[in-house]
């Protein structure tokens, strides 16, 4: 018996082993970018001998790239980049995933199949024509520009489909029986029973506007109009060895969401777990 | 009686026509104008050449195919595709499970490891991808410093793309991981338990329990993941410079794609090559659907 509890003891300390080393290893990035932000130039890349700290913890670097780069019109276009887009996603998925998930009508199956289709298909091949679009319409480096392509969504469609045919059926019956109409039995019942399906895509349509980077640098490339993702891309070219401020810049891009992420990691991983696993 | 009943049952199927169409009117007309539209054009344009300024599109048939089919440097990136997938895909799945088995458990910590696994999924890869460079930095970088080695991680042709891959399973383990702990939450506990009785833990009932109940999360994953790595650019055009002597052995299909179309502004060439990497996708995404039938267990 005391062998058993000390082999558990053992594979305890081997599994927090393990844990620690993956840890560790998905930090160091982050920590040797924050310890090299806050370095000179010379300190950063001295070797003999290699520095892991700072000697004197300095700012040039963020007064450098925030002077450069306009830091909170970069912060601005982003946001805007995500509220659009998560507003149209809910939106439209949430009034679409009703009517595919709790209506019957003619033409609902030959619609749904243009949801599963799209969903099968890769992204850039919509990516030419819908630059073209844009570019007619006169509306390239704008707002909308880099909302365009998320302006409806298949993959929310199917989430909150999902999200809808798991609620229980009697629910419209004795909405119907009080006098709803089907707009009503919508709005007042059924959609407000879906918050969790509208956060879980809420937070998966956010994060993936955010790490998007190939459309932003197609639409817009004014200066005025980056977002945080195109501007890291366009600042990598011009700052060579100037690692600090390159360290500088995608700490500054990348603290947001990580706040946001740290206060609300909770809703974050269920979020992506139910609409990543929903599919 | 009959009579009014039909009736109702009428209204109701005309008040469920019209309000289906309205709730569904936005999303439907955005495929068909964003989506569905655009694939036929994109197939289209490939039977085009563009550029060239002022000739504007020129119809040249199946030259563009032709022309993709000989090309050494689509193939090329097809094989460094290829390459970058091999390594992303298995590693990052095999990773990501065992890090969810163990962390599947009452342990103190779990919440903590588990944010901080997925940490990596929230930054942007344009800043990952920054801070891999620099770690991966042949005079300066952390990695040879540290290791006391001196490897051009990023710029040596024959190890470069796996370089990027290393950074595509750190970026990837924690989503992987989030997908499978909720696919291992779904498993009964009696199932150990019973098998506990058998004799069989541990490595035998992750190999008997876990794997085959946890199948068709696995599936899923699998599928998804070989999709998205096939479609790997963010990481190649943010590490690779165009000056880097790898470039030529890391390149992506789509990062191709890329720069026939908005850098060369050659739309028909770059319409072909995404109708290509359709096609790839489509046929691994097909003999992985037939795949499964051998190992996913559907209950």
């Amino acid at each position: 018996m005391e062998g058993m509890e000390a082999r558990k003891r053992m594979m305890n300390v081997l599994i927090h082993g393990i844990l620690i080393i993956v840890s560790i290893t998905m930090l160091v990035p982050f920590l040797w970018m924050v310890l090299t932000a806050f370095k000179s130039v010379t300190e950063a890349t001295s070797v003999n001998p290699f520095t892991i700290f700072p000697k004197v913890w300095r700012m040039e670097a963020f007064t450098a790239v925030i002077d450069n780069m306009n830091f909170l019109l970069l912060y601005k276009n982003t946001l805007l980049l995500i509220f659009f887009r998560v507003l149209f996603a809910v939106l439209t998925a949430t009034m679409a995933g009703y009517a595919f998930g709790r209506l019957t009508f003619p033409g609902r199956n030959l619609a749904f199949s243009l949801v599963l289709f799209q969903m099968m298909v890769p992204v850039q091949i919509f990516i030419i024509p819908q630059y073209l679009m844009v570019s007619k319409m006169h509306m390239l480096n704008t707002i909308f520009a880099l909302v365009f392509p998320g302006m409806v969504t298949a993959f929310g469609t199917f989430l909150l489909k999902q999200g809808y045919m798991s609620l229980p059926r009697d629910l419209e019956e004795a909405a119907r029986l009080d006098g709803c109409n089907i707009g009503q039995t919508f709005l007042y019942i059924m959609a407000p029973l879906t918050r969790s399906s509208m956060v879980a895509l809420g937070i998966f349509t956010a994060v993936f506007a955010f790490k998007d980077l190939m459309w932003p640098m197609i639409v817009n490339t004014d200066k005025e109009m980056l977002v945080l993702s195109s501007a890291l891309a366009k600042m990598q070219g011009q700052y060579v060895a100037k690692f600090p401020e390159l360290m500088a810049a995608s700490l500054l891009a990348c603290i947001p969401m990580i706040i946001i992420y740290v206060i609300f990691q909770k809703q974050f991983i269920e979020g992506i777990a139910t609409s990543g696993g929903k599919l | 009686m009959a009579n009014t009943k039909s009736k109702a049952k009428t209204g109701r199927q005309r008040s469920e026509f019209l309000w289906g169409w309205l709730f569904i009117l936005p999303t439907t007309i955005g495929l068909v104008v964003l989506n569905i539209i655009p694939i036929f054009q994109t197939i289209y344009q490939s039977f085009f050449k563009t550029g060239d300024f002022g000739k504007g599109n020129i119809f040249v048939g199946l030259s563009n195919y032709e022309k993709v089919f000989g090309d050494k440097e689509v193939w090329q990136a097809l094989i460094n595709t290829l390459k970058y997938a091999i390594v992303e895909v298995p590693f990052s799945i095999a990773i990501a499970l065992v890090l969810a088995v163990l962390l599947n458990r009452k342990m103190k910590g779990r919440s903590v490891y588990r944010t901080i696994i997925f940490l990596p999924m929230v930054a942007a890869p344009a800043a990952v991808a920054m801070v891999w460079r620099w770690l991966f930095n042949s005079d300066f970088g952390l990695i040879n410093n540290v290791f006391k080695v001196h490897v051009n991680w990023v710029s040596s042709p024959q190890i470069a793309v796996f370089s990027v891959a290393v950074i595509g399973v750190w970026s990837i383990i924690g989503y992987n991981m989030v997908l499978f702990l909720s696919g291992l939450q779904e498993i009964p506990r009696d199932y150990y338990e019973a098998a506990e009785i058998d004799g069989a833990t541990g490595v035998n009932a992750f190999f008997h329990i876990t794997i085959p109940l946890l199948s068709p999360t696995l599936f899923f994953v699998l599928v998804t993941r070989v999709i998205g790595a096939l479609q790997v650019f963010d990481l190649i055009y943010m590490v690779i410079d165009k000056s880097n002597p790898a470039l030529s052995k890391t390149q992506s299909l789509v990062y191709l794609f890329y720069k026939y179309s908005f850098v060369n502004k050659n739309m028909g060439y770059g319409s072909t090559i995404v109708v290509l990497l359709l096609a790839i996708t489509m046929i691994i995404t097909v003999f992985q659907m037939i795949g499964q039938k051998k190992w996913v267990f559907y209950n």
